[in-house]
């Protein structure tokens, strides 16, 4: 499949149409939706009208937007107007949102077009796209595997070449994860560069919506299109968005690098060993790498499935059955709510609703939440503390390379160490992005990770673009 | 250190979440919400007694605008997609006493 910086260039200059294009998009999903699970709905009608509408302003010899003609897919936790909207849950079966995300307004007024609504854990709560109320996606790489998650949907639309660019959301790595585990570049922004409005709340402190292409250059050119301040999300950055693709090629000669020992202690050997040919490459082209210890780290992981739930039990208190989604009839207005949120929510969101009522009740709120706060706070000064001394780190993005279908579903605390090595970030609100580099067990793709302050997108870029062409990509 | 989680307190926290969980579930959540609460409570021996909690990554301040009207959401969009509406409003079921 063509990169999206070719179909663009390829829209503009009359060699391709935007509509030739999302035909190539739409036989993919054809293809092989059946097979993988990656669309819940294909909006191939609404797909049509937008690329035509890019044709036709062509052709009147207009000027299009930066994307202008490349299918994109979205994850189905971001409001479409009139798009059903799941979240992959039977809460929201049916519903249509009354408005758009943001970042879907900035997608269509660049040209893109966006293609469907992709499969994640219900709530994005989970790592392998298995909790879903619409059955699992598979990974397309290996489809007895997962894709990761709870991106999963879009990691394996751009993995399997049905459209060169998705996007995605990242509480706590489900960006990263997925994408290192179907070979792409996925990348979690700095908290407020993106927009959160539209995206349906997880965890609202550490939600953050980012990009999912195939190359480097591709995912630049598609944070850059969402990227920027908006007066709909009052923890959006005041600043608009940063220049991305103009700093790609900017390398890494003269940055200092610390290679995080916290981010591969426990990881499979042949992901280290990725990680350790990603640190010799990156110093081959002159950056300086520093071992280092951020022991906060390990605390990332415990914080995390406080916090997380926590945010999440408040935020889902609104599926009640009253203004939206599923109702499930009782005689009085709280059995009604309970009838409708013991059939509508899965055991997962269960679970962290459970979990993060817990933490949050009378006699436990300062041994769980308030603990978990502090250390967060610890966290930011830790990745602080380590900024001083270097510019961006480095690590592995997961533990392993795409594990099988079904292997750690019963075991949900197996599970969530899958997220161990991209917490830290969210918790901090740092920016980072995960770059293929090598491959390990059965052949399959081994994300690094590069980790940087906020607002360090176009340094994580340059770094992850001196990977890629030492991978001769 | 936190006390360990006991059944009743599963069935407890169910009932301010709003779940009706069964006597399997409640086994299920019981053994499975324990294990992570273990796993926090390398937290708990942290001494973060001067250390100031973070709620939000980069510090919330208030974020307002002009008082001007600007249009909203459509009523009817919005009203269709809800589980019952009437006379432009959220239907539901009675909340006190009994139905007239």
């Amino acid at each position: 499949m063509k990169s999206a910086e070719q179909i663009v260039r390829d829209v503009r200059s009359g060699a391709t149409t935007a509509s030739a294009e999302l035909d190539d998009a739409l036989l993919a999903v054809k293809a092989r939706n059946e097979e993988l699970n990656v669309f819940l709905y294909v909006d191939e009608e609404g797909a049509r009208r937008q690329a035509e509408s890019v044709d036709a302003a062509i052709a009147r010899g207009e000027s299009v937007g930066p994307l202008a003609g490349v299918p994109i897919a979205l994850k189905d936790n971001l409001c479409q107007r009139g798009i059903p909207t799941t979240c992959s849950s039977r809460i929201l079966e049916g519903w249509r949102p009354p408005y758009s995300a943001t970042v879907v307004d900035r997608l269509l007024a660049a040209g893109a077009v966006p293609v469907g609504k992709t499969n994640l854990d219900e709530f994005a709560m989970g790592s392998s796209t298995e909790n879903s109320a619409f059955g699992p996606t598979r990974n397309p790489l290996d489809p007895t595997r997962v894709p990761g998650g709870s991106s999963g949907g879009s990691a394996a639309a751009v993995a399997a070449d049905m459209t060169p660019l998705a996007l995605g959301s990242d509480t706590g790595g489900s960006i990263r994860q997925p994408a290192a585990l179907c070979g792409l570049i996925g990348v979690k922004p700095t908290y407020g560069l993106v927009s959160r409005y539209g995206l349906i709340a997880f965890a609202s402190s550490l939600d953050q919506i980012g990009p999912f292409a195939k190359n480097v250059t591709d995912a630049a050119m598609l944070l850059e299109a969402i990227a920027g301040h908006d007066e709909m999300d009052s923890t959006s950055l005041p600043e608009p968005a940063p220049s991305l693709v103009a700093h790609i090629n900017d390398g890494v000669a003269g940055k200092r690098i610390g290679l995080v020992r916290d981010l591969v202690d426990g990881a499979d050997e042949d992901v280290v060993q990725s990680v350790l040919r990603a640190a010799e490459a990156l110093a081959a082209e002159g950056a300086t790498i520093v071992e280092l210890s951020i022991p906060e780290f390990r605390l990332g992981l415990s914080a995390y499935y406080i916090l997380a739930p926590a945010e999440a039990s408040s935020n889902l208190a609104r599926y009640d059955g009253v203004r939206y989604g599923l109702r499930v009839n009782a005689d009085d207005v709280t059995a009604m709510n309970e009838a409708t949120r013991t059939a509508g929510f899965g055991d997962e969101v269960k679970r962290r609703i459970m979990l993060g009522t817990y933490a949050l009740s009378a006699g436990y709120y300062d041994a769980y939440y308030g603990q978990a706060l502090k250390v967060r706070t610890m966290m930011i000064s830790a990745f602080a503390n380590a900024y001083r001394d270097v510019d961006l780190l480095l690590g592995a993005t997961t533990p392993s390379v795409a594990f099988e279908l079904g292997s750690k579903v019963s075991d949900p605390m197996a599970m969530y160490l899958s997220d161990i090595f991209t917490i830290p970030t969210n918790l901090a609100g740092d920016a980072a992005l995960s770059v293929p580099f090598g491959t390990g067990e059965h052949d399959l793709p081994i994300g690094v990770q590069l980790l940087g302050p906020g607002r360090s997108e176009a340094k994580l870029f340059a770094a992850a673009r001196v990977l890629e062409i030492a991978e001769g990509r | 250190m936190s006390p360990s989680l006991r059944r009743e307190d599963v069935a407890h926290v169910a009932k301010l979440a709003r779940l009706t969980l069964s006597d399997d579930e409640l086994d299920q959540f019981t053994q499975q919400l324990s294990q992570v609460l273990e796993h926090a409570n390398d937290m708990s021996s942290l001494d973060l007694e001067n250390v100031v909690p973070t709620t939000h990554p980069f510090g919330l301040v208030n974020v307002v605008r002009d008082d001007v009207v600007r249009p909203s959401l459509d009523r009817d969009e919005v009203l269709a997609m809800a589980p019952d509406s009437e006379d432009g409003r959220f239907a539901v079921p009675r909340i006190i006493g009994e139905a007239p």
